[in-house]
């Protein structure tokens, strides 16, 4: 790492860690704390989910089915074996998200394009259809509400912090592997895979570990949002939460690593302030994400920078 | 001395074409040699099957003495073996320097890490720039790939295979869509780097000037046979070659 670029990361680091660190002191109820935490967690989800669509060229659209693990994990085992638990609940739901997207990725890799696509979404709606029926385990349509972390966890402060201090670990952890070596095969193998392979690479191996890497933080999402919102439903595993994940990142700029953040932020704000006003906030938000999307092909933060690029270069030509 | 290549009895068809009939021929080590002919002669077609990326339907194919024809593409290219393509083939999105950069990455297997930055892997990016001087491209290191001319990305794809630090380099009409000036350029650089590297290089090219003047064998396919193999004048004076091939305007 080249001492500037060092430089910025820590910069962009100690800004972050300041805004998200300063909400539960600024903020004026509870629900902004809330807020706050849902944009920590959607934002790690959505940039864990660029991982794999924008760095690598995965389009998957079923990383509710890990979203839903994650959350389920949490909150099934905190159901059964009382609040204790939690903590160990959320590591359950990450082993086990390791083993389950290395099974399901084994077989999804084995397609690309739309193929892909439409086989993840099969997967993650195979899992909602079970968690769905299966009334007896999971509390089917109901979902499971009351779902308490324990011991210091239970204070809403902690709990923000607590989310606070994973979610900035995950993202470090995904910006390493964005600018590490593997990170570069990554993008090359979105680019140009055939030409990996005559590099002596294996495509599909790599696609495999990112598949898994992007998926474990996806369930991580989940089993924090659990604790959260005190409870978990059927639908955090519905085609819906994978596609809002897509959204956050297309919003956000998929071109750019911290795009998504953004992305899931905006998208948050938006239906936190519309849907306050209007029953019809789907909608409107519906139609202020196309014209986003149309209007700014590369994302906030890719069009922002591009902007920000122009002006940089006028400033030069004009002296 | 053992060949670096052979194929013994290549055989492959799509559909009903031929498109490898029963060739074979051995490769010296540490030569430069040419092969020609006609569109859809096969040619392409011959270095898919020898790089894995086509399994031919018979025949044969060692490299260095091992019998490499069920190896995969990826375990080809780890024993040495290296390609650039006739449509060129690069990452536009990243830089020049990081083409090259993760070819070396790769060949040094450093490809499994993730989470030390690229940039500290000091001994990949000396070696990609010291490429990227051999192929003249240091001057753009920091371009985007997809805003080189085309003639630089032809380069820059060669430069992606020789970072691999092969033993034998294959080049498919490396000068095409080039001007007579970067066509006489490449074919000095090509010459060159022959040598720099000691490589084994055989390339396919429809540019007479430069086959007859860096080769030093020359194979001649057709309709996916084997119709000539010989020095430059063998090949020049051959009348089958002529007629099928070279036409009267050579000679
Ligand atoms: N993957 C393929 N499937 C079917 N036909 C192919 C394929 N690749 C090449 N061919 C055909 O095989 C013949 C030889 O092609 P090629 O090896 O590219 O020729 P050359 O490189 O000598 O111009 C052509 O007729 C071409 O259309
Ligand atoms: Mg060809």
């Amino acid at each position: 790492m080249n001492q500037s670029s060092g430089a910025r990361e820590i910069i962009l680091l100690g800004l972050f860690l300041l805004v998200f660190g300063s909400v539960p002191f600024i903020k004026q109820s509870d629900y902004h704390l809330m807020l706050a935490n849902h944009v920590l967690i959607w934002g790690m989800f959505a940039v864990a989910f660029n991982m794999l669509f924008g760095v690598t060229g995965m389009l998957s659209f079923g990383q509710a089915l890990y979203y839903g693990l994650g959350a389920y994990s949490v909150g099934l085992v905190v159901k059964n074996y009382g609040s204790a638990m939690f903590l160990p609940a959320l590591g359950l739901g990450l082993v086990l998200t390791i083993v389950i997207s290395i099974l399901v990725g084994l077989l999804v890799i084995r397609l690309s394009g739309v193929y892909f696509t439409v086989l993840t979404l099969a997967f993650g709606q195979l899992a909602w259809q079970i968690t769905f029926r299966w009334y007896r385990f999971t509390g089917g349509d109901d979902g499971i509400q009351g779902i308490m972390p324990s011991g210091l966890l239970e204070n809403h402060t902690v709990y923000y912090y607590f989310t606070l201090a994973l979610v900035v670990v995950s993202i470090w952890f995904l910006w390493r592997v964005a600018n590490s070596p593997m990170g570069l095969v990554l993008r090359c193998i979105r680019q140009n895979p055939e030409r990996v392979r005559f590099l002596g690479r294996r495509v599909r191996r790599n696609q495999l570990r990112i598949y898994v890497i992007s998926s474990f933080f996806a369930a991580l999402a989940g089993g924090l949002m659990a604790g959260v919102t005190n409870s978990i439903h059927p639908d955090m595993f519905y085609w819906t939460s994978s596609g809002e994940v897509i959204l956050m990142a297309v919003l956000g700029g998929i071109g750019q690593f911290f795009g998504p953040f953004i992305g899931a932020t905006v998208i948050i704000v938006i239906q936190d302030v519309v849907g306050a006003r209007t029953e019809y906030w789907s909608l409107i938000i519906g139609i202020i994400m196309m014209i986003m999307v149309l209007g700014m092909p590369k994302g906030l933060v890719g069009e922002i920078r591009g902007l920000m690029a122009r002006y940089a270069a006028g400033k030069v030509n004009r002296g | 001395m053992e060949p670096v290549l052979e194929l013994r009895n290549v055989t492959k068809s799509f559909g009903g074409l031929r498109v490898t009939a029963d060739v074979s021929f051995s490769v010296a080590p540490g030569s430069i040699s040419a092969i020609i002919g006609p569109n859809g002669a096969g040619k392409t077609t011959l270095f898919n099957q020898i790089t894995g990326y086509l399994k031919p339907d018979g025949g044969k194919i060692l490299f260095q003495g091992k019998d490499i024809t069920n190896l995969s593409t990826r375990e080809i290219v780890t024993l040495g073996m290296a390609r650039a393509f006739q449509v060129t083939s690069f990452f536009p999105e990243e830089t020049v320097l990081d083409n090259v950069r993760v070819a070396c990455l790769s060949q040094m297997n450093k490809t499994r890490n993730l989470l030390k930055s690229v940039s500290v892997f000091n001994e990949a990016t000396d070696q990609a720039f010291k490429i990227l001087e051999s192929i003249g491209l240091q001057n753009v290191a920091d371009r985007a790939g997809f805003e080189l001319a085309h003639g630089d990305q032809k380069l820059l794809d060669i430069g992606i295979a020789l970072a691999l630090q092969p033993k034998a380099l294959l080049l498919d009409e490396p000068t095409s869509g080039m001007s007579p000036e970067e066509r006489l350029l490449t074919r000095n650089l090509i010459k060159r780097l022959w040598k720099e590297f000691s490589l084994t290089l055989i390339f396919i090219e429809h540019d007479m000037d430069t086959v007859f003047g860096i080769a030093q064998t020359v194979r001649v396919l057709q309709m996916g046979r084997l119709l000539a193999e010989g020095s430059p004048e063998e090949i020049r004076r051959n009348p089958e070659v002529i007629t099928a091939y070279l036409g009267e305007e050579v000679l």
